[in-house]
């Protein structure tokens, strides 16, 4: 048999994917095995136990509430701004896309930094906060802000490509046909980006979860309270609970694997649908 | 339903798309708005869908003496069809034709056994009965504009607007659609407007043809009126090839080239500078001089494949021109490159030198 001229030789291409797997099993592969090993490290029966714990428990409350509430509202930001700037033309549409990558492209810390700054006893609201008695920092609100803020881009960024391809074409024909506006977004529009939305809702509800390094600087860390499921860990590991420690974080690593099964999943639905309605449609009939 | 524009205006940015145009389209008449691109068909058609606002303070666009330029796209009841088809790419061909059913409120909904009846029936009309159940990418070409335009017709539009229907599809099945269109435009008398780049289209398939140039109409009249009397050098030249040359009138004559025609079409009011124009079909060869005055000139060319022989030729006086002869007539003459002959311009055209 011939080798084509594009080919490697079989020692390359050994060498060349040897070394990603040595990689991914050392960086990726390990230490999933290795939460789970020391999750179970004492028994089902400790593992199930780590969960009794009230404050444990509060942390998973609280993560969830956060994940409740950020994410819904970053899928109405997402598909707002994604259908303003796919759908129309307008003055300054491209600082709009620049600000909206803005979260991906700051250290979440500094995120965090920036609402200690507004709402810190010193910051700018700091005083007429205390003043009503409304607490931000340090407390849930404060949270779910930074969670926010950090998540913000995950639905956007995920639809602006999509609808940008897709046009406006499909959205005037319903027009004409005398839809309203709503009845156009719901029956044309939203069926159209079903799966990418699907696809950038998981991916927000992952890091909404996750998030460690805004919510660390905002939360106080005040232990049943005000601790989130990374920072409730990183709090048990510290005090060398490694068997709760790693049952918690065994959830967000069981997060993950759900996260990446659901996405996979989707991302075989969007190849099927985006690719039936995207240019390849075409082929068949000019 | 009865289609007036009145002199309307519109802008995009500094381009000017169109420049106080006024349209008149009958009840059930099919018009064509032909131009080349840039010259504001699509942008006229948009605008009488209501997909494009006029510029602020222009003119009115009355549907049957009804001033509809205030009314949202949705509430003017036009059916529109669009060049890429833009069917709704997750709906089946049935959900799609009757989607205009469906948005309507609760009130004016019909109940659903009606809704089957009415698509099934429009289907039928085009030809689709067998696809209801298949997806746009599952269609060809031709099946998507045929959907397209049974998709406009279930809410009983006042008019029907096509923006380039045969625009995307390959010259065969264009030529297919186009005869189609025409029957059943006879089938169902909605008013139609429809826009193209296509001269034989517009030509073949038009009651009307609106010939439209850098924002401005330049024509309009029947298929042919403007074929056989263009109003303007622009229409003469965009419809069909021409042999152009500079010319000169003076006292009942016009002088082109090494030839002296008489010329009294005084109504023209054409004096001086002057450009003629003359359609290849309407250049007689022949190989003797007659009595009539003709160019002398040679072969340079001759392209015999096809129906008609299309004849390069070159006057004396250095002029290029094309001559379209039958086959029959070719082998008579025994024409071949090189060759001297003699051409006559059977009917000509004289307009104005335009600076």
């Amino acid at each position: 048999m011939t080798r084509r001229a594009t080919t490697e030789s079989p020692f390359t291409r050994r060498v060349l994917i040897g070394t990603a797997l040595a990689f991914l099993t050392l960086c990726l592969f390990l230490p999933l095995v290795l939460v789970f090993t020391y999750a179970f490290g004492e028994g089902v029966g400790a593992y199930l136990a780590s969960f009794g714990d009230p404050d444990t428990r509060a942390a998973i409350r609280l993560t969830l509430l956060t994940a409740a509430i950020a994410v819904p509202a970053n899928t109405l930001f997402g598909v707002a701004a994604a259908w303003g700037i796919a759908k129309f033309d307008f003055r300054g549409k491209s600082v709009l896309i620049t600000l909206i990558d803005l979260p991906f492209a700051i250290s979440p810390v500094i995120a965090g930094l920036v609402f200690v700054l507004l709402f810190g006893a010193r910051g700018w609201f700091g005083p007429w906060l205390m003043e009503h008695d409304v607490r931000i920092l340090f407390a849930v609100p404060g949270i779910v802000l930074a969670t926010t803020f950090v998540t913000f881009p995950f639905v956007a960024r995920e639809l602006i490509p999509l609808m940008q391809a897709q046009g406006t074409e499909e959205e005037q024909s319903a027009l004409t046909l005398g839809a309203s506006g709503w009845q156009t977004f719901r029956r044309v529009t939203l069926p159209n980006i079903k799966w990418a939305l699907v696809y950038g809702v998981i991916l927000c509800n992952a890091r909404a979860m996750g998030e460690f390094g805004a919510v660390s600087v905002v939360s106080g860390k005040i232990r049943g309270s005000t601790t989130t499921v990374p920072l409730h860990i990183e709090i048990l590991f510290n005090d060398y609970q490694l068997t709760a420690s790693f049952a918690v974080a065994s959830l967000l690593a069981f997060l993950a694997l759900v996260t990446l099964a659901v996405k996979s999943l989707v991302e075989g639905r969007t190849a099927e649908v985006g690719g039936a309605g995207g240019p390849r449609e075409m082929e068949g009939g000019r | 339903m009865s289609i007036e524009v009145r002199n309307i205006t519109k802008t995009f940015g500094t381009f000017r798309a169109l420049d106080d145009v006024s349209l008149t389209v009958a009840d059930g008449e099919l018009v064509a708005l032909l131009g080349p691109s840039g010259s504001g068909k699509t942008t006229l058609l948009r605008v009488i869908a209501g997909l494009e606002q006029p510029d602020p303070g222009s003119g009115a666009i009355l549907f049957h003496d009804e001033d509809v330029a205030d009314k949202h796209v949705s509430e003017r009841r036009v059916g529109f069809v669009f060049q890429h088809y833009a069917l709704f790419r997750h709906m089946t061909v049935f959900e799609n034709v009757a989607f205009g059913l469906r948005v309507r409120p609760r009130s004016r909904r019909p109940p659903e056994a009606e809704i089957r009846r009415r698509v099934q029936e429009l289907l039928e009309l085009v030809q689709l009965e067998a696809f209801a159940d298949r997806y746009p990418h599952q269609l060809s070409g031709g099946q998507r504009q045929r959907v397209a335009l049974a998709r406009a017709l279930p809410v009983e539009p006042r008019v029907l607007l096509l923006d380039e229907p045969f625009g995307a599809l390959d010259a065969k099945v264009r030529k297919e659609l186009r005869a189609w269109l025409r029957r059943l435009h006879e089938e169902i008398r909605l008013t139609s407007v429809f826009v193209t780049h296509d001269q034989d289209e517009a030509l073949e398939v038009a009651d009307r043809v609106v010939i439209t140039n850098g924002g401005r109409i330049e024509q309009v009249g029947t298929p042919d009126e403007v074929f056989h009397h263009p109003a303007t050098e622009f229409v003469m030249d965009f419809l069909g090839d021409v042999n152009a040359f500079h010319g000169r009138v003076h006292a009942g004559t016009v002088q082109f080239d090494t030839l002296e025609l008489p010329f009294p079409y005084s109504r023209q009011r054409i004096a001086g500078d002057a450009r003629v124009f003359v359609r290849p079909y309407d250049v007689t060869i022949d190989t003797m001089a007659g009595d009539l005055p003709a160019l002398e000139a040679q072969v340079t060319r001759v392209h015999s494949a096809g129906p008609i022989v299309r004849v390069e030729l070159r006057t004396s006086a250095g002029q290029r021109l094309v001559s379209e002869i039958s086959q029959e007539r070719f082998r008579t003459m025994g024409l071949e490159t090189g060759g001297r002959v003699y051409v006559r311009p059977r009917h000509i055209r004289v307009f104005a030198d335009g600076d």
